[in-house]
């Protein structure tokens, strides 16, 4: 099975890095962060570590241009040769999983992955084909038709990252996404996820406050204190 | 001698509080619906008639005004209802977490606070031929030293009806599926499709609406329900040849002859049925919509109309709210006004005649307007806080079956179980009085303050009374010395929510007062067709202070309580 062509066709090769450049972000003129300066190779996972309230998902909502109005932001949030900061999130191409899968009660497990495969792959049958195949590379064959509440953790868990994939973001990054599995399906997962980011290039931003996440990632690693007062 | 000790104690059990709302709200409307149905078929002993008989269906159905009056019920009705969903569903799918949306959100409690009736009189004090719109444009740009002979109000296609529906509903609808936002993971998932590169509105539109769906469908249904049957509104606004059925109804109750009694309620059963049918035709029509949309939720597109959609809905969502803005100053101006002649733009003579020669007959329908809603919305916040109380010390919540219950007066046609209620309440030699009157607009208080108190009481969190009991405290002591001063904010909300529910209810004054009594609403609304502008302004600006007033005081009263209270603090 090839997943390079399951979730990037031909692009996973030539991914660029993820650059932040001097990037502060602050809340009612008092500076949650500051003067960040992180470049993220494709392939790479930078993990990004520090305590609970320190400004680490403001950080990645900052990226993925999802943060509230109330915050502002300053500096460069770049991919490759693109800014980002100024484009709305859905132009960004940047793929998120949060702490909770969010998959869509409304949806199938199937529907939901087609949710994330872009527009431009036409017809049910190829859309099929493709979210088919996403489901057997992650060994959840015949769970197409299922309700996502009839899952497991660990299976809505893959679904989430499989959805993500198959929108074929060209960075990805990560909120604490292990944070609410049990400490076994922890460490798969881990692995599962990390393995999908280096056979796709994906330049991978991760925060966490769990050491053991941070030595899975096998990245650097940067502490948010340092670039607080 | 315990037992005897116990008894009040048992009798005022919490265990026994769900029942007895249900009775004080649930059995009136479904008495009174079935003594509505009974005359409806000829049996009204009142009037000396006991056989049953199809006559008054047979002359319901050969009245000539009938086709034309159910055509524009449903029309009217339907077109509202949607009109003010969609204007609602895409202003949050286009506007959520915008700076407009956020100043939009600040004028859905005031719009909601004002009596259905004041703002007809407002807008139609605006849109009339000689309305402040037309002045504003007269005779510069018109050339009309007088009145253009246009019905506007009144119209005979209920324009002027459903845009005023429109006014009053889409707000409702937008808070609606703000309270349905804030319960599920709506905002993250929203995030979570934009970073997959839906843009704003198909992101709302596919991966959050169809979630929400299901938490506004009876919200939905009782705006239906209300729209189609509608009565102070359409007296003011609505067609008069013919009217609506609601309208025609209520005039075949007041007709002299008592045998139209019979046609009446054979009349208000129609429109119950009229109701129930829309309402489940706007349930097969939404399981026909979801199945086609279930494939467009999966093909990708990242894109919904997202220009034509951002823009239409706010240039709508500003008409809307310019119209209720206009509407409450032209009834500030028409209540000082002596003398304001077409085409100016402002009166020529001020005065507060209006108010001085109608002083008595303002205190008399305020005191009758405070007395009921005030006891009306304490009774309904004491009977919901038992209910909820009762919830978390037995620890099983009311599902969404409880939830039908408490929309259901909501559904029902007033008209159709109002009838009832006061042949019930003769029989019971309760008419006309104050109980009457207090417990037939509990029946419509009661589900709004259970609605707006139900979240913020379930959601409390239960680990403080657990620590005022681990502390030694009796469960009474941490309810009033924990529970309530902590949900002071929301419970007094509710009680304002009551308050402006039982402040526009028209239909049930008229009933349960029996002529007795008269509200704000009920003046305000049978001096609409007077003519008299200063006078109705007077009553329809009284009619929307004390809703304001109350909503006022329910937030300044917190904010004062725990004005030293960081976490307690409001807005």
């Amino acid at each position: 099975m090839n997943t390079s062509n399951t979730f990037h066709g031909s692009s996973a090769s030539t991914q660029s890095r993820l650059q932040l450049r001097s990037l502060c972000v602050s809340l009612q003129k008092s500076d949650l962060f500051g003067h960040m300066n992180v470049t993220i190779e494709p392939g790479e996972i930078v993990t990004i570590m520090g305590p609970s309230g320190c400004g680490k998902s403001s950080l990645l909502a900052a990226i993925a241009g999802t943060l509230s109005s109330d915050f502002s932001v300053s500096g460069g949030i770049c991919l490759g040769d693109r800014d980002l900061n100024k484009l709305p999130p859905e132009d960004r191409h940047i793929g998120m999983l949060f702490q909770e899968d969010l998959l869509f009660p409304h949806m199938s497990v199937g529907e939901n992955l087609k949710f994330g495969i872009p527009a431009s792959i036409k017809g049910k049958q190829a859309r099929d084909v493709l979210a088919t195949q996403a489901l057997e590379e992650a060994g959840l064959v015949g769970y197409f038709d299922r309700d996502p509440a009839t899952l497991s953790g660990g299976q809505r868990a893959r679904v989430a990252v499989l959805r993500t994939l198959l929108s074929r973001p060209s960075a990805l990054l990560l909120d604490e996404p292990f944070s609410k599995l049990d400490v076994e399906l922890r460490e798969r997962f881990r692995q599962f996820v990390f393995r999908h980011v280096k056979a796709h290039h994906l330049p991978t931003l991760l925060v966490t406050h769990d050491p053991d996440d941070a030595h899975s990632a096998n990245g650097p690693i940067i502490e948010m204190a340092a670039f607080q007062k | 001698m315990n037992l005897l000790k116990s008894l009040p104690q048992r009798l005022f059990s919490l265990r026994y509080m769900p029942v007895l709302t249900l009775l004080v709200f649930l059995l009136p409307v479904l008495a009174g619906l079935i003594s509505s149905i009974l005359p409806a078929f000829g049996y009204f002993p009142a009037i000396g008639n006991s056989d049953f008989s199809a006559i008054a269906w047979r002359e319901l159905l050969a009245h000539p005004a009938l086709p034309s009056a159910v055509v524009t019920t449903i029309t009217t009705g339907f077109i509202a209802t949607v009109v003010s969903l969609m204007l609602a569903a895409t202003f949050v799918a286009a506007w959520h977490g915008s700076k407009t949306f956020l100043n939009a959100r600040r004028i859905l409690a005031p719009i909601l606070a004002i009596p259905h009736s004041a703002l007809a009189i407002g807008l139609a004090f605006l849109i009339a031929p000689s309305g402040w719109i037309v002045r504003a444009i007269s005779p510069w740009a018109t050339h009309w030293d007088r009145p253009p002979d246009v019905a506007i109000i009144h119209d005979p296609y209920g324009l002027s009806l459903i845009l005023a529906l429109a006014i009053k509903e889409t707000p409702y609808f937008i808070l609606m599926i703000l309270a349905a936002l804030d319960q599920s993971q709506s905002e993250q998932r929203l995030k979570l499709a934009r970073t997959l590169g839906y843009k704003p509105v198909a992101a709302w539109m596919k991966a959050v609406q169809p979630n929400i769906y299901k938490q506004i469908r009876l919200p939905i249904f009782a705006v239906l329900a209300f729209s189609l049957s509608v009565v102070d509104i359409s007296l003011i606004l609505g067609p008069t040849t013919p009217p609506p059925l609601s309208v025609l109804v209520l005039r075949w109750f007041y007709d002299p002859d008592l045998s139209t009694r019979f046609l009446a309620a054979a009349g208000a059963i129609l429109q119950f049925i009229i109701v129930i049918g829309a309402i489940g035709f706007w349930y097969a029509a939404e399981q026909g919509i979801s199945r086609f949309a279930r494939i467009w939720l999966t093909l990708g597109g990242r894109e919904f109309f997202e220009r034509p959609i951002r823009l239409v809905s706010k240039v709508a969502m500003r008409t809307l709210t310019g119209l209720f803005v206009g509407s409450l100053i032209v009834i500030v101006l028409w209540s000082v006004t002596r003398r304001w002649r077409f085409p100016d733009f402002l009166p020529s003579v001020w005065s507060f005649q209006s108010w001085n020669n109608n002083i008595y007959n303002l205190l008399g329908s305020s005191t009758t307007t405070l007395v009921v809603g005030l006891a009306s919305s304490a009774i309904a916040t004491v009977l919901v806080v038992a209910c909820l109380e009762n919830e978390k010390r037995r620890g099983k919540y009311a599902g969404s079956g409880a939830l039908w219950l408490v929309y259901l007066p909501l559904m029902i046609p007033q008209i159709s179980f109002l009838f009832g209620v006061q042949i019930l309440s003769i029989k019971a030699q309760i008419d006309s009085s104050w109980i009457s009157m207090i417990w037939t607009h509990l029946l419509f208080v009661l589900p709004y303050v259970f609605l707006s108190l139900s979240d913020p009481y379930r959601t409390q969190d239960d680990r403080y009374v657990k620590l005022a009991l681990s502390l030694g405290a009796s469960p009474a002591k941490a309810f009033w010395k924990v529970r309530l001063p902590m949900l002071l904010r929301p419970l007094l909300f509710a009680f304002a929510i009551g308050f402006a529910v039982s402040v526009a209810q028209y239909l049930p004054t008229l009933f349960a007062g029996g002529g007795r009594f008269s509200t704000l609403t009920t003046e305000a609304v049978n001096l609409s067709a007077s003519g008299n502008r200063r006078v109705i302004a007077v009553y329809a600006l009284l009619q929307s202070v004390l809703p304001l007033l109350i909503f006022a005081f329910a937030m300044w009263v917190p904010n004062y309580v725990y004005r030293n209270r960081r976490s307690l603090k409001g807005m």
